[in-house]
């Protein structure tokens, strides 16, 4: 077995160059399907490709093996230009039983590669899966695409002969095999999988040998089995130099909110209920003891926002994660610290929606909820991150806005970014924007609600200093003084106030970016993880010379004070969302303009050739 | 309690009074309690400006505007929540909830659970008057079972639960139950409820003269207090009722039972003893009209402190492997280099 990443015999089959390579590894939820997947990643990012990653699983922990809806995915794009989505039809789809070609097969090309663990297309799991025969047999789908039936299960189980591992121990391996095999296919290293597994299993050597076994197997035969005839390979990407790691969004909102915890030298109160997607942020922080960041799994979450109103109140800064049915549960909370004017952060990690909906399914639906999800008039700043990476900045923002306005801030992050990875240039914390927090003490001249001219914001007094001792609370305060007041036009005034503290936010926000032209036919304005497919879109209608320009919002409140002049450039705005219409229906309100949306709601990215065309028709229209 | 590091001020009652007008109803048992913590905060030793009051929403809860500490009036049942978010916090704080049979054990039923069950370091003060007075008296869920009131004309459905026996049921290590028409029980009691290691639970039985007057009328009246009140003294036994008839309780396996004192042998009586897990929950079951009301310290026992369990583990974390570094983060595990 050769033991070099790349023998001579690669170097006998042809190999070609693929400017992008689009690659899904789909099978049962027990096949190890995210760990191969994540895996490829790793080794793509490490041949200096761009990526991008959208692991799709089940809701359930463990589905009955071999049925449709317990199918769980991975899939990649990869490519030597930028890369922006996780592409929208397959290049390559790796099928490991029949229900993952069944819900699968739709999105591969025509003529795509198509690998099938043949050992597991038997009457049990085609029954399973709906097949009343065995698709394999079927001629037509040979002539649809390059099939490659191997029987990865009896290779494996060959590679990992003698050594001390049962059946099924041995057959777990396989998802190795898969992984090995189309590392050579496309030409990616396997030596980052090799240290992985080593680490991975480092308390049981047997395992480690065994994987390491199936991925080289898996390798070879690709090198020297007959069936395959060429292999591709992808040139690095050109990506600014420096050092690169993979991130996923939700470790990145997690690292902003210690980056921010190390940047104030204040205590962090973290406080959340676990949900999907968001529960990854509450694992992750509460990995992290030394950095001042106390984590709590509240009981429900309504405590959690409960839990960090209260951290915020004495001297802390509050943040918490959920999703769209816990932002729901919290929002009286929110009201207290909006009237109760404390900083606080809540990420909103969006997903399918209403009620329970999809949990593992994304959707950026909640932005309406963002905006006014609360009884009477409750400003609040709303940020979205663009990227995973974009999250760690984000976070760390929103936690510097907050205390400096002395407000609730949401950040709407959604289950595509949670879990979607991208190579990310490694920032120096050094550099983020500093966060200056001072505390009231001095007793002369306080009252809880006297305003900074600047910003609006209240003094922030730390219980326990002498002197100020005062109580505040929900109901309506008299200005200045603080003091419960039911005084009419001191509610209007409030009123007044505290959404004039919100809009003095646009004074944060730095000039908008347009990618295009700065007046034209068409603008598309989008908002969140869109920015991938947005961006792929319009780059892909620009080099056919059109005259559109795009434009994506972190801040949608307040929004930018530069974009109604901007929306004016341009004849016609285009809003691509997932959801049926939320920030288009704000563009018309705000600025008069006629925007209409492109809107698919159905738990996965937009499809980039889908927008392409709708740009293409709206640039058609006459108006 | 806080360390202090120098002589502490010599509070009066009169510091602990803030300048806000108390806006309860005239004859409200709020007043009483106010009087009675007011009087008490100078025992604990603190510095005022380390003295939290936080509360939910009800009559009971504006407890806060009055007392020139610092207070945080808040939303309907959160109090326990928000009080553990500044215990994390803060862990140097002193803080008191203030909550209601309604903000307390009906929509806050869920958060009082757990402050309890976690053990965070807070004295939780719940008056008890059985009705909903700042909505204007509704049912809730301390009032007996047949109430008729506002929102139920032909009386409630519910059967009542005891706060002391949630409390308990819960995982409180320090329960207590006092009466507002005694002013210098309810500062003893919420003094060591105070200086209790742990969540220190208070019911105090209070009246709601305008919607539900007397509702304790038992433990007022000077002839029926004598039956029905049965004052718990550690070490001592269980006895209630006229001076030349005393009454006594005995437990019979875990059942208790009303016993004339001169009939049963001294050795057969019930003694309290605070540190007794078991018998509390039989005494925080003891209800009107079969026993005489418990009033007292139900239990007080040690267990881990909540936010003293977490605050150990980040010391030793950072003693182990020094504070946290997040360029160290950002570069640890799998990193490549282009360029």
């Amino acid at each position: 077995m050769s033991d070099a990443v790349a023998s001579p015999a690669t170097a006998a089959k042809p190999r070609r160059q693929l400017d992008r390579a689009v690659v899904r590894f789909a099978g049962d939820s027990g096949d190890g399907m995210q760990v191969t997947g994540e895996q490829f990643a790793t080794e793509a990012a490490w041949a200096g490709a761009d990526l991008v990653t959208l692991p799709n699983f089940p809701a359930e922990i463990r589905a009955p093996a071999g049925t449709l809806f317990g199918v769980s995915s991975y899939q990649l794009q990869f490519g030597s230009r930028r890369v922006y989505t996780p592409g929208d039809r397959l290049d390559c789809l790796v099928g490991m039983n029949p229900a993952a070609l069944k819900v699968h097969q739709r999105d591969l090309k025509d003529g795509g590669l198509l690998i099938v663990n043949t050992a597991a297309f038997e009457k049990k799991n085609l029954d399973r899966a709906g097949y009343t025969t065995n698709p394999l047999d079927d001629p037509a789908l040979e002539d649809r695409y390059r099939l490659h039936k191997v029987d990865i299960t009896r290779l494996t189980m060959d590679a990992l002969e003698g050594l001390p591992l049962n059946v099924k121990e041995k057959e777990r391996c396989k998802n190795f095999f898969s992984l090995g095999l189309v590392s050579w296919i496309y030409t990616r290293p396997i030596e980052p999988t090799v240290k992985w597994i080593a680490k991975r299993f480092a308390k049981n050597p047997a395992f480690v040998e065994a994987n390491t076994r199936a991925l080289k197997a898996g390798y070879h035969y690709g090198e020297t089995a007959e069936i395959f005839t060429e292999c591709y390979g992808i040139e690095p990407a050109e990506m600014p130099p420096g050092f690169y790691r993979s991130i996923t969004g939700n470790r990145a909102l997690a690292w902003g909110i210690l980056a921010a915890a190390e940047r104030t030298k204040l205590t962090v109160v973290y406080g959340a209920y676990p949900i999907t997607p968001a529960s990854d942020i509450l694992h992750e922080i509460s990995l992290h003891k030394r950095f001042g960041v106390r984590a709590i799994q509240a009981e429900d979450e309504i405590a959690a926002v409960g839990t960090i109103i209260g951290a915020a109140f004495g001297g802390a800064i509050g943040v918490c994660a959920s999703s769209g049915p816990g932002i729901a549960l919290k929002a009286e909370g929110v009201n207290l610290a909006v009237m109760a004017e404390l900083p606080i952060v809540i990420f909103d990690v969006q997903r399918a929606g209403p009620s329970t909906g999809l949990p593992t399914k994304t959707e950026q639906a909640d932005l309406l909820m963002a905006l006014h999800g609360r009884n009477s008039e409750s400003p609040v700043v709303v940020l979205a991150p663009m990227t995973p990476g974009d999250c760690f900045f984000v976070a760390y923002e929103a936690i510097r806005i907050a205390v400096k306005y002395m407000v609730p801030v949401i950040v709407l992050s959604d289950g595509y970014l949670a879990s979607s990875a991208e190579p990310w240039l490694i920032p120096d914390p050094k550099t983020l924007p500093d966060i200056p927090v001072s505390f009231r003490t001095s007793p002369e001249g306080f009252a809880p609600y006297v305003r900074d001219e600047a910003t609006l914001a209240r003094p922030w007094v730390r219980p326990g200093t002498a002197g100020l001792e005062h109580r505040i609370g929900g109901l309506e305060k008299e200005n200045i003084t603080g003091n419960v007041s039911y005084d009419a036009d001191n509610h209007d005034l409030m009123v007044r106030l505290r959404a004039e503290k919100v809009r003095r936010v646009a004074q944060e926000i730095p000039p908008t970016t347009v990618n295009g032209p700065a007046a034209g036919d068409l603008l598309v304005v989008g908002w969140g993880s869109t920015y991938g497919t947005i961006t792929a879109a319009v780059e892909e209608v620009q080099q056919s010379g059109k005259a559109v320009a795009s434009v994506h919002l972190r801040h949608l409140n307040p929004l930018p004070p530069d974009l109604g002049q901007i929306l004016r450039q341009y004849e016609r705005i285009l809003v691509p969302e997932i959801n049926s219409g939320q920030l288009v229906r704000i563009l018309r309100a705000e600025y008069l303009v006629d925007a209409v949306g492109f809107n698919r709601v159905r738990g996965l990215p937009l499809s980039t050739e889908e927008l392409r065309e709708a740009i293409e028709q709206l640039l058609k229209e006459k108006r | 309690m806080s360390d202090v590091t120098e002589a502490p001020k010599k509070y009066t009652k009169k510091d602990f009074e803030s300048d806000q007008d108390v806006r309860w109803c005239p004859g409200c048992g709020d007043y009483a309690v106010l009087s009675a913590v007011q009087k008490m905060m100078p025992d604990l030793g603190i510095p005022r400006e380390n003295i939290v009051f936080i509360s939910g929403i009800g009559c009971s809860s504006r407890f806060p505007y009055y007392m020139n500490t610092y207070g945080f009036h808040t939303i309907h049942g959160r109090a326990p929540a928000i009080a553990t978010g500044l215990r994390l916090a803060r862990p140097d704080l002193t803080v008191f909830v203030v909550t209601g049979d309604g903000d307390g054990l009906s929509i806050g039923g869920n958060h009082l659970l757990h402050v309890l069950r976690r053990n965070v370091k807070v004295t939780i003060l719940l008056f008890n008057n059985r009705i909903y007075g700042l909505t204007k008296g509704q049912y809730s869920p301390t009032s007996e079972l047949g109430k008729v009131t506002k929102s139920s004309p032909t009386g409630s459905a519910d059967r009542p639960v005891s706060p002391c026996a949630f409390a308990l049921g819960a995982g409180a290590t320090f329960v207590a139950r006092t009466v507002d028409r005694n002013v210098a029980h309810m500062e003893e009691t919420v003094r060591r409820a105070a200086q209790h290691h742990g969540a220190g639970f208070v019911e105090i039985l209070q009246n709601c003269n305008v919607y539900n007057d007397l509702a304790w009328n038992v433990l007022y009246d000077r002839e029926s207090k004598s039956m029905h009140e049965l004052r718990l003294e550690q070490g001592k036994p269980l006895l209630f009722g006229p001076v030349d008839d005393r009454r006594g309780l005995v437990l019979e396996g875990a059942t208790p039972r009303v016993v004339r004192a001169k009939e049963v042998p001294e050795s057969a009586l019930w003694v309290h003893d605070e540190a007794d897990q078991w018998k509390a929950h039989v005494l925080a079951q003891l209800s009107n009209p079969d026993f005489p009301i418990p009033v007292g310290i139900l239990m007080d026992v040690e267990a881990p402190v909540y936010e003293e369990v977490l605050m150990e583990q980040e010391r030793r974390a950072i003693a182990e492997r020094g504070p946290g570094d997040v360029a160290e983060l950002l570069v640890s595990g799998d990193t490549w280099r282009i360029g």
